[in-house]
């Protein structure tokens, strides 16, 4: 289970900067280095945000237990990668019967959890850094999304850590009606299929029940409204956004000059 | 402001026969205190959605007229706030402060009149923390108290209160009420529906009555609306003061050993605990909220593998399985041996219909088709539910659900049943049906064991009470 609860402290240079300045900053970078398929490129993207880390107050332990799925995918894909794919080039490291491991397959695989780590770090750091009711005060008031989607997201995502909960209580309500699966893995799909319906059913009547009293204190009524936390979009989050261009840009700029790019397209 | 007028006002929800409630003829005039009684079925919640402004034009067919103020309601939304019974989907945002704030971000109030709002509607209702407390760590108590002064700070006319206090245990109840007694400015209209009368009384000043079939039955002074037809009240299921209940005490001593626990505990949620449950015995669990009453239920209910301990079944009640604990069981083997009934019943629904609900243990059980019948029929009679046989589990009402999830639990006969706050919210004609079923079920020798706030369901029933305290830490 990824958790959301911003864990940085709070005051940090860049932790501090506008919700939707630090979503763009991070999509931005990630897009830029989707460009290339070569190692070199998000190995440096990786130094350099692991280099930014203390600016967004985060300590590295907290981060790698944060990125603790993305470690586990990649992994899981060096694993694949090493075991499956076709391209058996370069100089043969190990060969163990159908184990056969080379130069080349090594590097494709580094090359893509490089890549995965790359882009998704920013997404992490980005979210390990912002409060959600803060997110969705800066989309609506400097991204100007609509109060009616982003305020509604902000109240259903509370009711999102209720569900597991809930799926342990079905899961025993059922267990004590005299439903269980045994061994049988048919039964223990079906078991899990109507586990799942029942928790459906249940987070619709709830979201229902929160709907209506959110229209019963006037939300998306038609009136204008007001903001009771002010997010401002300032100079510091512009150059946020300048400088994570010009860093992508830069790695980019190094692997061309090492010659290990590899353009996505073409 | 804040005056009510209905005429002949009815409404019948898309898709339905029925008239949710019709035929009312009602004026409420500014500041007065009105308790909206009436047995269940007969419309208080719609009544409360209409004058709310909640029921939109596509969603019904409405007969006659309601205004607040000389407005539809739909129009006058501003002048009224509403408060419901289930405190965890009223809260919109994760801190307390910014929660009250989300109604007067909606209503446009200026942003530096915000937060004087906010603390003002917090200090009425003597919210205990500060604005940035997070709501998902505030009690159901707290969390009403928190939902009113959202409510609140709106400054309505009109303020609609739905059994706010049904699913509170009885000391967040009593904070509730008094911060609604509190919080009200001598010119705020309230409505509120309740059925437990003593508790609501000190807050109103006038009674009014629906009739099931459609109108007003009484309107009045409580005193004189209670001399006339207190009695009716009470048997329809209001908890009319002075209409006492039937207690059921044990007619014979205990009988054997059923259940033994040793040591039984799941930190932090429950510390270790020393209980013996006996065949022909009713035993309440009591505790304050956090004091791991519910962890007790599903761990004697072989639901949950103990932390601590353990849970020793009797040879009798064990009868295969004796050499596994009950939390080793199959679930067949399980349900035919201890119930267990569910705070909310319909985490405990499986099947389409009551009947197939009521039909699915002794099936599982292995029972002939021709002896499931006959128990479902006899359950389905015993517990009002025939004429719902067809009817899908999740639409039935409050009362009606928690019947029928106290007899699925008993149509396999388990020896020992285990029941979490079975009376929650209950009208007083299913709780005197819960108390009798449960004493009927005690003196034909099984074991009950009811995990409860409610004294008096305690002193109606209980042989026997043990009294949890909180674990040292305080954490649940």
């Amino acid at each position: 289970m990824i958790s959301i609860e911003p864990v940085a402290a709070p005051g940090a240079p860049l932790a501090r900067r506008n919700p939707v300045a630090k979503v763009a900053a991070a999509l931005v970078f990630s897009f830029i280095l989707l460009a290339t398929l070569d190692p070199v490129a998000p190995a440096i993207a990786i130094a350099l945000e692991l280099a930014l880390l203390p600016l967004f107050g985060i300590r590295y332990r907290v981060l790698a237990r944060r990125a603790l799925p993305l470690l586990l995918s990649a992994a899981g894909i060096l694993v694949t990668l090493v075991l499956f794919a076709a391209d058996r080039s370069g100089r043969v490291l190990l060969d163990a019967g159908p184990v056969l491991v080379t130069t080349g397959v090594l590097l494709t695989a580094l090359g893509l959890v490089l890549r995965v780590f790359a882009v998704a770090l920013p997404g992490v750091i980005v979210f390990a850094t912002t409060d959600p009711t803060d997110l969705a005060d800066a989309l609506v008031q400097n991204a100007k999304a609509p109060a009616r989607f982003a305020i509604g997201a902000l109240a259903a995502f509370r009711l999102v850590p209720l569900l597991g909960q809930e799926w342990q209580m079905i899961s025993m309500a059922r267990r004590a009606r005299g439903v269980d699966a045994g061994r049988n893995p048919v039964a223990k799909l079906r078991l899990f299929t109507s586990t799942a319906f029942a928790l459906l059913v249940g987070a619709i009547r709830r979201g229902t029940r929160l709907a209506v009293a959110m229209d019963a204190r006037g939300f998306d009524a038609g009136t204008p409204r007001t903001v009771a936390r002010r997010q401002s979009f300032t100079r510091a989050d512009a150059l946020l956004i300048a400088g994570s261009i010009v860093l992508a840009g830069a790695a980019l700029t190094a692997s061309v000059l090492a010659g290990t790019f590899r353009p996505l397209i073409g | 402001m804040g005056g009510v007028l209905l005429r002949g006002f009815g409404w019948r929800h898309a898709g339905r026969r029925a008239w949710a409630v019709r035929g009312v003829d009602l004026r409420v005039e500014d500041g007065e205190r009105v308790l909206l009684l009436g047995p269940s079925g007969a419309g208080k919640s719609t009544l409360l959605s209409a004058l709310a402004g909640l029921l939109p034009e596509d969603s019904g067919e409405q007969e006659g007229t309601v205004e607040i103020d000389g407005l539809d309601p739909r129009k006058g939304r501003e002048r009224v706030g509403i408060v419901f019974q289930d405190p965890e989907t009223q809260l919109v945002m994760a801190r307390s402060g910014d929660d009250v704030a989300f109604g007067l971000e909606n209503r446009g109030v200026p942003t530096d009149e915000i937060w004087p709002r906010v603390d003002e509607a917090l200090r009425r209702v003597g919210f205990p923390y500060s604005r940035d407390r997070d709501t998902a760590a505030l009690s159901g108590g707290e969390q009403q108290r928190l939902a009113l002064a959202g409510a609140l700070a709106l400054r309505p006319g009109l303020l609609l209160l739905d059994e706010p206090t049904a699913n509170l245990d009885p000391a967040g109840a009593t904070l509730v009420r008094q911060a609604v007694a509190g919080a009200l400015d001598a010119d705020t209209t309230l409505i509120l529906v309740e059925h437990r009368v003593a508790e609501a009384l000190p807050l109103v000043d006038r009674v009014v009555v629906l009739e099931p079939g459609g109108g007003v039955r009484a309107d009045g002074p409580p005193e004189a609306v209670f001399a006339a037809h207190g009695a009716t009240l009470a048997a329809e299921g209001v908890w009319v003061p002075g209409h006492p209940v039937t207690p059921r005490p044990a007619t014979a001593a205990a009988g054997d050993l059923l259940l033994a626990d040793d040591r039984l505990g799941l930190p932090p949620r429950l510390g270790p605990t020393d209980l013996a449950v006996r065949a022909g015995e009713a035993l309440a669990v009591r505790g304050p909220n956090g004091a791991g009453k519910s962890t007790l239920a599903l761990l004697l209910g072989g639901l949950l593998r103990p932390g601590t301990g353990r849970v020793t079944a009797s040879a009798e009640l064990a009868g295969s399985d004796h050499r596994a604990p009950p939390h080793r069981w199959r679930a067949p083997a399980l349900a035919g041996r201890i119930g267990s009934v569910f705070q909310d019943p319909e985490h405990q629904f499986v099947t389409g219909t009551v009947f197939d609900e009521l039909a699915l243990g002794p099936r599982r059980t292995g029972q002939p088709e021709a002896a499931v019948k006959d128990t479902v029929a006899g359950l389905l009679e015993r517990l009002r539910l025939t004429r719902l046989a067809a009817a899908n589990p999740y639409t039935l009402s409050g009362g009606e659900a928690r019947r029928l999830s106290v007899a699925t639990a008993l149509a396999t006969a388990p020896r020992l049943l285990i029941c979490d706050e079975p009376t929650f919210g209950q009208d007083r004609r299913t709780w005197q049906e819960l108390v009798d079923l449960f004493a009927d079920l005690r003196d034909a020798g099984h074991g009950v064991v009811a995990v409860t706030h409610d004294a008096d369901f305690v002193t109606a029933l209980a042989d026997r009470t043990v009294t949890l305290k909180r674990t040292p830490d305080g954490s649940r």
